[in-house]
């Protein structure tokens, strides 16, 4: 094992690291406004399929990076329309936005199973790329990693500096409170939605067309749950989901790279490792009541109703 | 006030219950499925009246068609109806699929290894053996939202993947027949380990009247016994359930214990009936097509049958439509999610109605 392995390894845990990024963020904000969206997955495939498909057709990825993040919203709307407008059950509504768009997304995608389409161009910094170890390490990604870490920066500036940010955590913390003072509870709930079906459909693009530069039916293979474990896992503050996805994309990555360093198990036991890292991690936050207390948004999972 | 102007309805919520809407709202999620479905299809060019025809006459138009109907239902009915007891007391199992997995191989492994010796009573011991496989699975989600109060629904999804990667471990490597050209398969299973099909001409088997049998037991369960009242009640009122000094732990166990046995002992039938072996992929995905049965039968065991029944269907008509009409297997997904949407919708009016703005 030599350094530049180590280099390679990290790099890519960066880059599968990314999706979960994109698909976290999205969460966190709807759920800061105290709303549970359980169909991350649903929005993702959805995403994942409609980057790919208008990616291969007009041949402009940002052209089908910017449908990914419209059809991530108009499901996110769906789920927005049933659970904010017609107060259903959060958890029902975001498990068939789930299995909704399972479906949607193989049906949308049947005819693009196994086209070919180039990645996501990889940038190169006259000077800064061609540094030994740090190069390859910091400044060889694509430009959705690097806008990845900017979107963390700018949440974490959104909530805690701004006047947008103090409305949504205070949505998420005492809605009725929030709607004395004249806040439109459901308006800023809807916006967070829209944007977190967007997030989720970049984070589902990227998997299509950085990830795994294909589009196969399922491919998001539960990491939209696993985005979801990271929103908890992160106590629900931007950086910490930010570290959380780096050390999934680690967990993923070193699966790969496992048979390489000499580790003998077969290869499903190596697969499962993401899956069982995710109840780990959640067991381990989750073990201090209080941590949950303190972080979760207070009002997370309820709907609200002016008049009741 | 300025959300009234902006709109002529608001919502407002009923003095009570509606019962009409309640008992009206699936039927009336499955006409709006229906009706989207065919204004879909038009849309894509397919003949509606020959799509209703290929989707659900054609497959049910034969005995053994409505063998397929039945044999496709008992999954569905086994593993809906240990959910919805978990999501009446609030308990959010959704890894159905997955203790349906663990179920199909502990049950596997007894009719795969211990036929022989078993002779006659190796079904009833794969029954059993499912049944705590399955158990086993949702244990996991269990204990730790009782100890560490992790949500149940990550765990019990992370858990599905788990249970299929290992399935397919065992397929590829210990469990692969020998004599099976080194396809990814377990030997097939002996007439002891197999269930045998009901009628002549028909591929349904015993699992169809287990899942009945269960059907009636967790109706029986669900309003007769004590611990089901405990239960209703932990879902509905929680607060209520602990100061009246229900136990929310015992409720947990109860619901994902149940939700696990059922799914396993679906997953036996599905292996020793159509099946007939282990192999990598068991299930179109019975599991979280049983959440939308457990919601379209209103968390109710009759519900629950009929809705199976419908969801059956669906899977069924899928499979003709794709020969037929060309149409991909995944049209049945979004058949389902468009299902479940439309009843969620549907059940607001249950608890709510719509009043003009100027009446009110």
């Amino acid at each position: 094992m030599n350094i530049d392995t180590w280099v390679t390894i990290a790099a890519s845990a960066v880059g599968a690291a990314t999706p979960l990024v994109y698909a976290a963020l999205g969460e966190l904000i709807v759920e800061r406004t105290g709303v549970l969206n359980l169909g991350v997955e649903g929005m993702m495939l959805v995403g994942a399929v409609t980057g790919f498909a208008v990616g291969v057709s007009s041949g402009s990825l940002a052209l089908g990076y910017l449908a990914a993040a419209v059809a991530g919203m108009l499901i996110a709307l769906l789920f927005g329309f049933l659970s904010l407008s017609l107060q259903t059950n959060q958890v029902a509504t975001g498990l068939a936005l789930t299995l909704f768009g399972v479906g949607l997304s193989a049906f949308a995608g049947r005819r693009f199973v196994g086209l070919p389409i180039s990645r996501v161009p990889l940038l190169h910094i006259p000077g800064l790329s061609d540094l030994p170890v740090i190069g390859p390490l910091l400044f060889r990604y694509d430009l959705l990693v690097y806008l990845s870490v900017g979107l963390c920066a700018l949440i974490a500036w959104v909530l805690r500096r701004t006047r947008l940010g103090l409305r949504i955590r205070a949505v998420g913390e005492q809605p009725a409170v929030a709607h004395a003072l004249g806040a439109s509870v459901n308006r800023i709930r809807y916006v967070a939605v829209l944007f977190g079906g967007a997030s989720s459909g970049v984070a589902g693009a990227y998997l299509s067309t950085a990830v795994t530069p294909m589009w196969t039916e399922g491919m998001s293979a539960g990491r939209g749950w696993i985005a979801l474990a990271l929103v908890v896992f992160g106590t629900w503050k931007p950086w910490r989901v930010l570290f959380g996805a780096y050390l999934f994309g680690t967990v993923t990555v070193l699966q790969l790279y496992a048979q390489g360093l000499g580790v003998h198990i077969p290869s499903e036991f190596l697969s499962m490792l993401p899956y069982l890292a995710t109840i780990v991690v959640l067991v381990l936050i989750c073990r201090d009541a209080r941590t949950i207390l303190l972080n979760q948004p207070a009002s997370l999972g309820r709907s609200f109703h002016p008049g009741s | 006030m300025r959300e009234a102007r902006r709109w002529p309805w608001r919502l407002e919520r009923r003095a009570r219950a509606s019962t009409v809407m309640s008992l009206s709202a699936s039927p009336l999620a499955a006409v709006a499925m229906l009706l989207t479905g065919f204004v879909a299809l038009s849309a894509l060019g397919t003949d509606p009246i020959k799509a209703f025809n290929v989707f659900f006459v054609e497959p049910v138009s034969s005995v053994y068609g409505v063998g397929e109907l039945l044999l496709k239902t008992t999954p569905l009915l086994l593993c809906a109806l240990g959910l919805a007891v978990g999501y009446r007391s609030n308990v959010w199992n959704i890894g159905a699929e997955g203790q349906f997995t663990l179920g199909a191989i502990a049950g596997g492994g007894v009719g795969l290894y211990c036929s022989q010796w078993l002779g006659s009573a190796c079904m009833p011991a794969m029954l059993v053996s499912g049944a705590l496989g399955g158990m086993a699975w949702a244990a996991i989600p269990a204990f730790l939202r009782v100890r560490f109060r992790t949500s149940e629904i990550f765990v019990s999804l992370m858990l599905v993947y788990i249970a299929q990667l290992l399935l397919s471990y065992l397929v590829h490597g210990p469990w692969r027949d020998p004599a099976g050209q080194n396809f990814p398969q377990s030997p097939p299973f002996s007439d002891h380990a197999t269930l045998a099909a009901l009628i002549d001409g028909a591929r349904v088997n015993a699992g169809f009247l287990i899942a009945l049998a269960l059907a009636a037991l967790s109706w029986w369960f669900g309003s007769m016994t004590a611990a089901g009242f405990r239960m209703r009640v932990g879902g509905l009122a929680p607060a209520a359930a602990a100061y009246a000094g229900i136990s929310e732990r015992r409720n947990v166990w109860l619901a994902m214990m149940i939700g696990g046995a059922t799914a396993g002992i679906a997953g036996v039938c599905e292996v020793a009936g159509p099946v007939g072996m282990l192999q990598p992929v068991i299930s179109p995905g019975y599991g979280f097509a049983a959440i939308i049965v457990a919601f379209v039968g209103r968390l109710h065991p009759v519900g629950i049958v009929l809705a199976s029944l419908l969801m059956s269907a669906l899977y069924l008509g899928g499979e003709s439509a794709q020969v037929e009409l060309q149409l991909p297997a995944s049209v049945t997904g979004l058949f389902q999610g468009t299902l479940l949407f439309f009843l969620l919708a549907a059940e607001l009016f249950i608890h709510f109605r719509l009043r003009s703005v100027a009446r009110a």
